[in-house]
């Protein structure tokens, strides 16, 4: 009976160990194919053939694209784990000079005919990215204050989509200025922006109004410090 | 042959596994959201009941009573990686839409049925028929859900455009997977009843 059963498992594990030797290649073929159509959609035409790298402070890997010696432009796998069903994966494409060329979805699992829309050609999301400079984007979804058009009112597939942006575009700081520029979410960036603001209300510098410290050069008022000719 | 005839098309009207069976509903509901991926799943599905069935009708005097189930369940699995694998690699874009119901097809109830009620008790030959029948017959329903769920959903069928404008979203989200359903087994009832 045991016997029997050790049989089967043993045979059956050998089909199945042979299967999968005939299609390691195609399936590892298949993958890498999706990743250069991805590459091929979302940057400038390049002729290399671009390998993944990382950078400090990125989850995930940028592919550099090159035309001759020339680098053209920045492609980063970014991943958003907001998705309404989990993460919410995208090939950015970024020129040198910080465009983004293109958007491409690679893995997404939102509401089928809502969040998917993201992955329809020329969709408003997109558009919001697409051919603009990134650092003129304001990257949150117009609901919270940004730039970027929602596909549905519930917005979460489109701050998904929208985080996934805007972790790309800290990576493509990253290896462009060489600086680390550790992506925080949107929720951080505004209690960073709120401290910020308080700091610079605190009145530090004796006697002079904000529009006098602001002459000195020296930025807003608290900072102006010793070298204001004001004090 | 007569036999024969009769042991494959009762799988597709008599004994159809997702309308008069009601047999394998995970998968029913979850990957008809459109023609083309209720046609994906439906193919996979038949590929590993005509296989196993096979299998196990070859093997069903080896196996002792006590083990049996645990023997199917092998088999099964076995297809059903094997239907993975080369799903991965030669139809990439249905692996991904298909997703975690591909490795479900080992749970599925219609295979083990089916290996259990028929393909051990009857010939290689029956048991194949049987396989392709009942696998057919959960093909065409699958497809003929998505059909209906992608057309009243998104205006579309087979991903081409009928209309502009999409349709009632409803039909492609979960609960639109159950009125479909209910909707089909009453008419298919009703049309089979007439015979």
């Amino acid at each position: 009976m045991v016997l029997v059963l050790f049989v089967i498992c043993l045979v059956a594990s050998g089909a199945v160990a042979l299967v999968n030797n005939v299609t390691a290649e195609p399936i590892a073929k298949a993958q890498a194919q999706k990743v250069v159509a991805a590459l091929k959609a979302v940057l400038p035409e390049f002729d290399n053939t671009p390998e993944a790298a990382t950078v400090e402070g990125f989850e995930g890997v940028y592919y550099e694209a090159k035309s001759g010696d020339q680098t053209v432009g920045y492609a980063f796998e970014s991943t958003s784990p907001n998705g309404f069903n989990g993460n919410v994966k995208l090939m950015v494409g970024f020129a040198v000079d910080g465009t983004i060329v293109n958007i491409e979805v690679l893995e997404q699992a939102e509401t089928p005919g809502l969040g998917t829309n993201m992955t329809v050609a020329d969709n408003v999301l997109l558009l919001s990215f697409r051919g603009k400079q990134a650092a003129d984007v304001n990257m949150t979804v117009k609901k919270d204050g940004g730039d970027v058009d929602a596909l549905t009112a519930a917005t979460i597939s489109s701050r998904a989509y929208t985080d996934a942006v805007a972790r790309a575009y800290a990576a493509f700081k990253s290896v462009t200025t060489g600086e680390v520029n550790a992506y925080t979410s949107a929720t951080q960036l505004k209690a960073q922006t709120e401290n910020a603001t308080t700091a610079t209300e605190a009145p530090a510098c004796g006697g002079c109004t904000k529009e006098e410290a602001q002459e000195c050069g020296k930025g807003p008022h608290g900072n102006c410090g010793a070298n204001c000719k004001h004090k | 042959m007569g036999k024969n005839l009769s042991t494959f098309t009762s799988g597709i009207v008599k004994n159809n596994p997702t309308f008069v069976l009601v047999l394998g509903m995970c998968p029913t509901l979850a990957t008809t959201s459109s023609a083309a991926n209720g046609m994906g799943m439906g193919a996979a599905t038949m590929f590993v009941l005509i296989m196993s069935n096979i299998v196990i009708s070859l093997i069903k005097n080896l196996i002792p009573d006590k083990v049996r189930i645990p023997a199917y369940i092998v088999v099964i699995a076995s297809f059903v990686t094997v239907v993975q694998l080369l799903m991965q690699a030669y139809l990439p874009d249905l692996y991904n839409t298909l997703g975690v119901f591909i490795p479900l097809i080992v749970v599925n109830c219609i295979i083990l049925g089916r290996a259990e009620a028929f393909a051990s008790k009857n010939g290689v030959w029956a048991s194949a028929l049987d396989g392709a029948g009942i696998g057919l017959g959960f093909t065409l329903s699958l497809t003929l859900i998505g059909m209906v769920r992608e057309i009243l959903g998104n205006g579309q069928i087979f991903g081409m455009d009928l209309w502009q404008g999409g349709g009632a979203l409803i039909f492609v989200l979960a609960p639109g997977a159950f009125i479909v359903l209910g909707y089909l087994m009453i008419l298919f009832r009703k049309l089979t009843a007439k015979k």
